[in-house]
């Protein structure tokens, strides 16, 4: 068996203060991804219990108040403690600083501070979960939330109240650190890709999140003290909270995916030993969904009764926000033309995003489309589109990420054939629950119904089956990842004879990242230039 | 509702064919993007795999003639399907003028519906195949969503005000009509049928209970009750306006402004009267908030509607 010798940042101290009261970026990226897969595993657990129960037409697995909060609750954690910081929270606080050169953060303080906050917020949505649960869906639309749910309302809103700043101060971090920290050379169209991806994320966290922190305390505030804000029996407007919820909560979707999308541009490159191609239109198409994705929160609300004619300005914002995904993909592709391809796990982890967020992306043209969208909005349909995009993709770009760094985060490789079967089964237990769900849907089944007439049992089978394939692919990376930490092959510096900064230093790397200030001399991606 | 493993749903209203025309073309859309992309994908993965030793290959920086390419071909795309689906929204939320009004009230958890000729009945819709049907909805509580997969069209349904479907049953036969829109413990229970049948069987189907007084003789009732006619009366110096001929008319207020008297409007004049003053009126009428119940509003609005002048043109 094979150690690491020097020092890193693992190594740099030990014992638990020296974790808890860490302000190296890098071990908070640790925090983060272990606290981030604890919650990933409860909200999967709440999955699976779903999937059981419907698994046969009658509500005979659970009580309908149980099946509600069970589905509440998924959709809770999954989306403000999982998805929301798994990959820019992990990922990207361990990489940007060194990606730019820098040794740590604008305000590692801060930094420290933001997953304080995300446990505190953690913290109050399991006290919500002993005191009984929540049973308002995770979109807490009014009135039921703020007058008739007889839940625990007030402390799970809380929690995700809580957790926003979190997302706010990491946005905050990241902006600052990427303006102010870039090593000389680093010019802005040096960055990596991943960096801009973060980049439009954090604007999106920043401006966006305060928005449906302000709307979760109007809820309390009518709940606890019944001012009329959102119940029409109070003198409220119940349209009102859904034009503000979703003003957050669909740029939420672009916090989730552009930070994939960076890791896609990561992962593409390294394995066709290709630059991306189309570098600044893969770059400012970030922006462009950051900017656009802000325009289209009404499309979740074409038979909300709002007026038909905003609904027209929504549904072509949105087709809008389609296009420079669109480009994204297309610059990949072509990125993969006359490359030199290695089908590494990484890389079949990238192929994976591609195949779903394609389907996820194309499915969102019908519900961007107004006529289909009245059919099928509030029906399994929408439920099988925004998983393809936000677990389908978004898990796709972590898992190949996480694979990808893992050698940088660790020092030790991975077992590679395990990798690859990993994604394999994840990418066919994804299609197989989540297509069925379209067909459903189309057929009529409304979402978040604990029993349904008996003709959509088949389909629901099938999903069921899928799901629990998928728990099984999720499951297996977490075995031979914790395996390969004291067993796995030593990486050293550079295993996928990379370009970018993060290359260029130790694996695990020291504390300080660098040893002097790097000076960058060449474009991101600066592969084949012997050819020149 | 036949086959036990359907993969499509019934089509039994007027629209539901171009609804399903529009998911054919996108199906269409959506497979060849797909198997261009992953085609590709594999393609390459396969053609250029990477040889052992192997140089990099050299690099291919961009192209604004690509980039403007896959830009304006899916703009163009996405437009088009922007504008048939608009067309046929426009089509789903805007009745017929002729359209034949049913009132529908959604609580935790059931649906109640209520025709004009005075036939109430719970989760339940009956509606003649062939015409136009419009169903003015509200909420006694939380949000609900009237949902019925075979006409393709739903629509949310609030408490505070109306919302309205429509849609023409083009076929006779019974179909799922479902809450859509979560609304607490019993939401996968706030479901129901709707049963298309003849005009002549929906005919008789209406005059089948019994005792039913009409919706607008109702409300004529309630509307003496409340004392509405102490000041809307049909005389020029009254002190409220006459209610006759004004449902779905224009009505002028005193700060200039025209609204069409629907039923959303007599709704909010009922429950908020100082909300729109029609003009030459003053705001002395007190508010029926909270002593008026949502089954009785449609009945006194159905009443209001009864109150046609044959001699005057009413838009």
């Amino acid at each position: 068996m094979t150690r690491l010798q020097r020092k890193h940042y693992i190594n740099n101290g030990y014992g638990a203060l020296s974790w808890f009261l860490t302000l190296d970026h890098k071990r908070i990226a640790l925090l983060y991804l272990i606290t981030a897969t604890l919650f990933f595993a409860l909200g999967g657990a709440f999955a699976i219990a779903i999937r059981l129960e419907l698994l046969t037409p009658a509500g005979d697995m659970v009580q309908s108040e149980t099946y509600n909060k069970m589905f509440t609750m998924h959709g809770i954690i999954m989306v403000f403690f999982f998805l929301i910081p798994a990959i820019p929270a992990v990922l990207g606080n361990f990489l940007l600083p060194i990606m730019i050169g820098a040794r740590d953060m604008a305000f590692p303080k801060l930094n420290l501070a933001s997953w304080y906050i995300y446990m505190l917020g953690g913290l109050f949505t399991f006290v919500a979960m002993a005191l009984g649960g929540v049973d308002t869906g995770w979109t807490f639309y009014t009135p039921y939330s703020s007058t008739y749910a007889n839940s625990q309302v007030i402390i799970t809103a809380l929690g995700v109240f809580i957790t926003g700043f979190s997302s706010i101060l990491t946005g905050l971090n990241f902006l600052v650190t990427i303006h102010t920290m870039r090593a000389p050379g680093m010019s802005w169209f040096r960055l990596p890709l991943f960096v801009w991806a973060h980049y439009a994320a954090s604007l999106i966290m920043v401006l966006g999140t305060p928005v449906v922190s302000i709307t979760i305390i109007l809820v309390a505030l009518e709940r606890l003290f019944h001012l009329g804000i959102f119940d029409p029996a109070l003198g409220g407007d119940p349209i009102l909270f859904q034009h503000l919820f979703w003003f957050y909560s669909h740029p939420a979707v672009y916090i989730m995916i552009l930070p994939a999308m960076g890791v896609m541009s990561e992962l593409i490159a390294t394995f066709s030993r290709k630059r991306i191609f189309g570098y600044s239109f893969v770059a400012s198409s970030s922006l462009a969904i950051a900017v656009l994705g802000f325009l289209v929160w009404g499309h979740h609300m074409f038979v909300s009764g709002q007026s038909m004619y905003a609904g027209l300005v929504f549904s072509i914002l949105s087709f809008l926000v389609a296009i420079p995904s669109a480009i994204k993909v297309f610059n990949w592709l072509a990125t993969l033309f006359r490359g030199s391809i290695s089908l590494q796990t990484p890389m079949i982890y990238a192929f994976g995003f591609i195949g779903l967020f394609t389907i996820g992306g194309l499915t969102g043209l019908f519900l961007a489309c107004l006529a289909v969208d009245v059919h099928v909005h509030d029906t399994y349909f929408i439920v099988a589109h925004f998983h393809y995009i936000m677990v389908g993709g978004v898990i796709m770009a972590y898992l190949g990420g996480i694979h990808y760094w893992w050698p940088k985060i660790t020092g030790r490789m991975y077992p590679e054939w395990w990798g690859k079967f990993s994604a394999v089964v994840i990418f066919i237990g994804f299609n197989l629950t989540f297509l069925p769900q379209f067909v459903v849907g189309y057929l009529g089944m409304p979402r978040r119904y604990h029993f349904y007439p008996e003709e959509f049992q088949i389909l629901n089978v099938l999903s069921t089956a899928g799901a629990s394939i998928l728990g099984i692919g999720y499951m297996i990376p977490l075995f031979y990842l914790v395996w390969s930490l004291r067993y796995g092959k030593v990486a050293g510096p550079n295993p996928w004879n990379a370009k970018g900064l993060e290359w260029t230093i130790p694996s695990p790397p020291p504390t300080e990242n660098f040893d002097g200030t790097p000076e960058v001399t060449e474009e991101a991606y600066n592969y084949g230039t012997n050819h020149a | 509702m036949n086959s036990k493993f359907p993969l499509f749903p019934e089509a039994a209203s007027s629209f539901a064919h171009h609804v399903d025309t529009l998911y054919f073309f996108l199906i269409a859309l959506s497979v060849f993007f797909s198997v261009l992309i992953f085609g590709l994908v594999l393609f390459f993965a396969f053609r250029y795999k990477r040889k052992p030793n192997a140089e990099d290959p050299k690099p291919m920086l961009g192209d604004l003639r690509l980039e403007l390419t896959w830009s304006i071909i899916p703009l163009l795309i996405t437009m088009v399907i922007f504008v048939w689906g608009g067309l046929l929204y426009y089509h789903q939320l805007t009745p017929p003028a002729n359209a034949q009004e049913i009132f529908g009230i959604g609580k935790q958890w059931m649906w109640k519906f209520y025709h004009p000729e005075g036939r109430n009945e719970i989760n339940e819709l009956h509606v003649p195949v062939g015409r136009p049907t419009k169903v003015i909805l509200t909420s006694e509580d939380v949000l609900h969503d009237l949902f019925i997969p075979a006409f393709r069209t739903k629509m949310d349904v609030l408490p505070g005000r109306y919302t309205q479907i429509w849609f023409t049953p083009t076929k006779t036969g019974t179909y799922h009509l479902f809450c859509a829109e979560y609304c607490g413990t019993k939401h996968a229970d706030m479901k129901g049928t709707v049963t298309v049948m003849s005009p002549l069987e929906y005919q008789g189907w209406l005059n089948g209970e019994l005792g039913q007084d009409r919706m607008d003789k109702t409300g004529k009732e309630l509307f003496k009750q409340f004392a509405c006619q102490t000041c809307h009366q049909d005389q020029s110096l009254s002190r409220g306006p006459s209610l006759t001929g004004v449902y779905d008319s224009m009505v002028l207020l005193n700060n200039g402004k025209t609204v069409k008297a629907d039923a959303d409007y007599l709704r909010e004049s009922i429950l908020k009267p100082k909300a729109k003053i029609v003009q030459g009126y003053d705001a002395i009428m007190p508010t029926y908030k909270g002593q008026i119940s949502e089954e009785q509003l449609i009945q006194i609005i159905e009443y209001i509607k009864s109150l046609k002048e044959p001699q005057k043109e009413v838009n």
